[in-house]
């Protein structure tokens, strides 16, 4: 299963070769090769504190990796410097597990946020293009409302309006559908699949949640301490043999996962 | 918009109570006022010892303030102390004849230079000097006075 | 003993690690005040956060310190019959020491301890991550107009502070134990000098809004992204500002008032 026979990833947004990051004396990731092609949907998957979220931040270059490279569209993230990189993030959107809404402004200015920072459109533009990007989230009823008003999901939605403000080349998304009720679940899986089709986007999604992320993935990794331990499309996956990859994917309660990292992931959800 | 035009109102408000509050301190309770500019002429005075007088002391005339010294030096040919007065331009017909002491106000309050008309026709100008001077009391020598006296006197009444 | 030595060297490099990440961060934040000054608003939303709602505090302590100097310094006074120099002593204790000092402690406590807090929530809540991500950078976009807020800010503060600080003494001195009204005026124009005592009060406000904003910034930014972190980083604020204040007020007045 060697990438380059694979022709979708030839051409792929994100090509990451030989990560290894650390943090302190814990290793997250251990030389890690992985490609995120263009226009589809991937999915990165994995047991909590596996550093999933700090791909997505490696990616986005806010974290530097202790050895390898990542290169997104062509640039090498790696090596880039501080202006280099704002240049790039304005090409790419995040949502942030919380939504990450600024807490000081409504709903309305969060989406209007980066449009303000970013372009120097007249006010009536501003307007018109925050409350189309509400509208593709179905929210632009509650332009007026502060963060502190909206429920999880909302949050969440408006935090995907301002983060398709710009108009991205690609969306990550952390832990999406964490600690969502089925309802705002269902709308969230929809309108990642909806913006990946009608926008032209690549969306890298970061999740546990197996059975909705694999209902919208077209490429899914699993990584599992510091290592992709499967790759391949949801059918492939839930065809595959490995043990370990088809206890995550059917979500076995015995595997190989109770051998090896109950002691570690409470380790570490202690230290968190 | 609404609730930002009165954020601003208020931080407006916010910004010109200071200012004012900066201001009454530089009018009204500092002396940016008065005495402050070079309106006004200067006339010099030699005195043996001026005590503890300082620059920007208060220079009266019958107990009004009519200016400040401006200067403190020192002659090295007479070995005194030569003090600068900058008076307002208001009181331009000081006598010539005018003398010129030193005096603390209240006991232990700051010296000033007190004006002492005399009965001359012509008036100081700008750069004269006054020749009548006292020097300024220096407790110390007061005391040291009154002790020797007194020691003095208990001399004669025990002989 | 070795472990006391281990302790001690240790405290005392985290303790220059942090010194030298402040500055760093300083430096950083100093990049973006050409942003605060083509976007003003953004300052002026802050001045109504640290400004504004710092001004009843600062208005009513400075009222209370003016009227007990005005007592305290009558009662002294009178035993040498010099109650005539009240005002002196009221404004110059004001504009040189209480005015400045006083109102730096009450915004360390007030507006410091917010701004950890706010800047401290804002980083657990990934607000400065997701900054980032968009492509702001949170060091000029929320701490550089936070900082020069505060800077702004405290000398009009400390002004507020000490003229209605020379009210309450004129309240209690002239109105309540018959000090003459003019000696209190004129004597306390002919001793405060503009230069020597307002202007360095001025400057030392001046001095204590950098230090105070700069801590407090800096610990928001620098705090563990956890609600006890928040709260630890909040303590050090007003603990941290407090002491650097009354350390810089020594050195300004031994340098400013040593003739």
């Amino acid at each position: 299963m060697t990438p380059s026979n694979n022709p979708v990833l030839e051409n792929a947004l994100v090509k990451v070769r030989g990560l290894t990051f650390r943090r302190g004396e814990r290793t997250i990731f251990d030389d890690v090769s992985l490609e995120i092609p263009r226009g589809r949907i991937t999915a990165v998957m994995g047991p909590s504190g596996c550093g999933k979220t700090t791909l997505l931040r490696l990616i986005g270059g806010q974290l530097r990796p202790d050895s390898g490279f990542l290169v997104v569209d062509g640039e090498e993230v790696t090596a880039m410097s501080r202006a280099e990189l704002m240049q790039l993030r304005k090409r790419m959107g995040m949502l942030f597990q919380s939504g990450a809404l600024l807490t000081d402004l409504n709903v309305f200015e969060n989406v209007a946020f980066p449009l303000r920072e970013h372009t120097a459109l007249p006010e009536s533009m501003i307007r018109d293009l925050v409350l189309m990007k509400l509208e593709a989230v179905g929210l632009r009823g509650a332009r007026n409302l502060m963060p502190s008003e909206l429920s999880g999901g909302m949050a969440r939605r408006v935090a995907l309006a301002r983060a398709i403000a710009l108009d991205p080349m690609m969306m990550m998304y952390d832990e999406p559908f964490t600690g969502q009720d089925p309802i705002s679940m269902g709308v969230l899986v929809r309108l990642i699949k909806l913006m990946n089709d009608t926008l032209g986007l690549s969306s890298i999604v970061v999740s546990h949640d197996i059975h909705e992320t694999l209902a919208i993935a077209d490429y899914v990794y699993i990584l599992s301490a510091g290592k992709v331990v499967g790759r391949g499309s949801p059918t492939d996956l839930s065809q595959t043999d490995n043990p370990w990859v088809r206890q995550f994917v059917q979500a076995l309660p015995d595997g190989p996962v109770h051998f090896h990292y109950p002691g570690a992931a409470f380790a570490e959800d202690l230290r968190l | 918009m609404v609730e930002y035009r009165k954020i601003e109102i208020l931080v407006g408000a916010f910004v010109f109570a200071g200012l004012l509050a900066l201001t009454i301190l530089a009018m009204k309770v500092s002396n940016l006022t008065d005495f402050g500019g070079g309106d006004g002429y200067e006339v010099k005075a030699k005195f043996d010892n001026i005590g503890g007088l300082k620059v920007r002391a208060p220079v009266k005339m019958a107990g009004v303030q009519i200016g400040r010294v401006a200067e403190i030096g020192f002659d090295n040919k007479t070995f005194q102390a030569v003090a600068v007065m900058k008076i307002d331009r208001k009181f331009n017909a000081i006598p010539k004849d005018t003398a010129a002491k030193i005096y603390t106000a209240g006991l232990l309050g700051e010296q000033y230079i007190a004006l002492e008309p005399g009965g001359d026709e012509e008036s100081l100008k700008d750069g004269d000097s006054i020749v009548l001077t006292s020097n300024a009391v220096v407790l110390e020598q007061v005391i040291s006075q009154f002790l020797y006296s007194k020691a003095a006197g208990d001399d004669k009444s025990g002989s | 003993m070795l472990e006391l030595l281990q302790g001690l060297g240790h405290w005392t490099l985290s303790g220059l690690r942090r010194l030298g990440r402040a500055n760093i961060f300083m430096l950083y934040v100093l990049g973006g005040i050409p942003l605060c000054v083509r976007r003003f608003r953004l300052v002026i939303t802050q001045l109504f956060a640290v400004g504004v709602l710092s001004i009843l505090i600062i208005f009513v302590s400075g009222l209370f310190v003016g009227m007990v100097l005005g007592l305290q310094g009558y009662n002294t006074l009178v035993d040498f019959g010099a109650e005539e120099s009240l005002g002196v002593l009221v404004a110059l204790s004001l504009v040189r020491e209480l005015g400045p000092v006083v109102s730096a402690l009450l915004f360390a406590g007030r507006a410091g301890s917010a701004l950890t807090a706010e800047i401290g929530l804002m980083k657990a809540t990934e607000q400065l991550s997701a900054m980032e991500m968009m492509a702001v950078d949170p060091l000029h976009r929320v701490i550089a107009p936070r900082l020069l807020a505060g800077i702004i800010a405290m000398p009009l503060l400390a002004a507020i502070f000490s003229a209605v600080g020379v009210f309450g003494g004129y309240l209690v001195g002239v109105g309540m134990l018959g000090v003459d009204d003019g000696a209190f005026w004129s004597q306390m124009q002919s001793s405060v000098e503009f230069r020597e005592d307002i202007l360095n009060g001025v400057i030392k406000s001046l001095v204590f809004g950098v230090t105070v904003t700069w801590i407090a910034v800096f610990e928001g930014y620098d705090t563990l992204p956890t609600s006890e972190g928040i709260g630890r980083a909040t303590t050090r604020t007003v603990v941290n500002s407090s002491l650097a204040v009354l350390a810089f007020d020594f050195i300004l007045t031994a340098l400013m008032f040593n003739k």
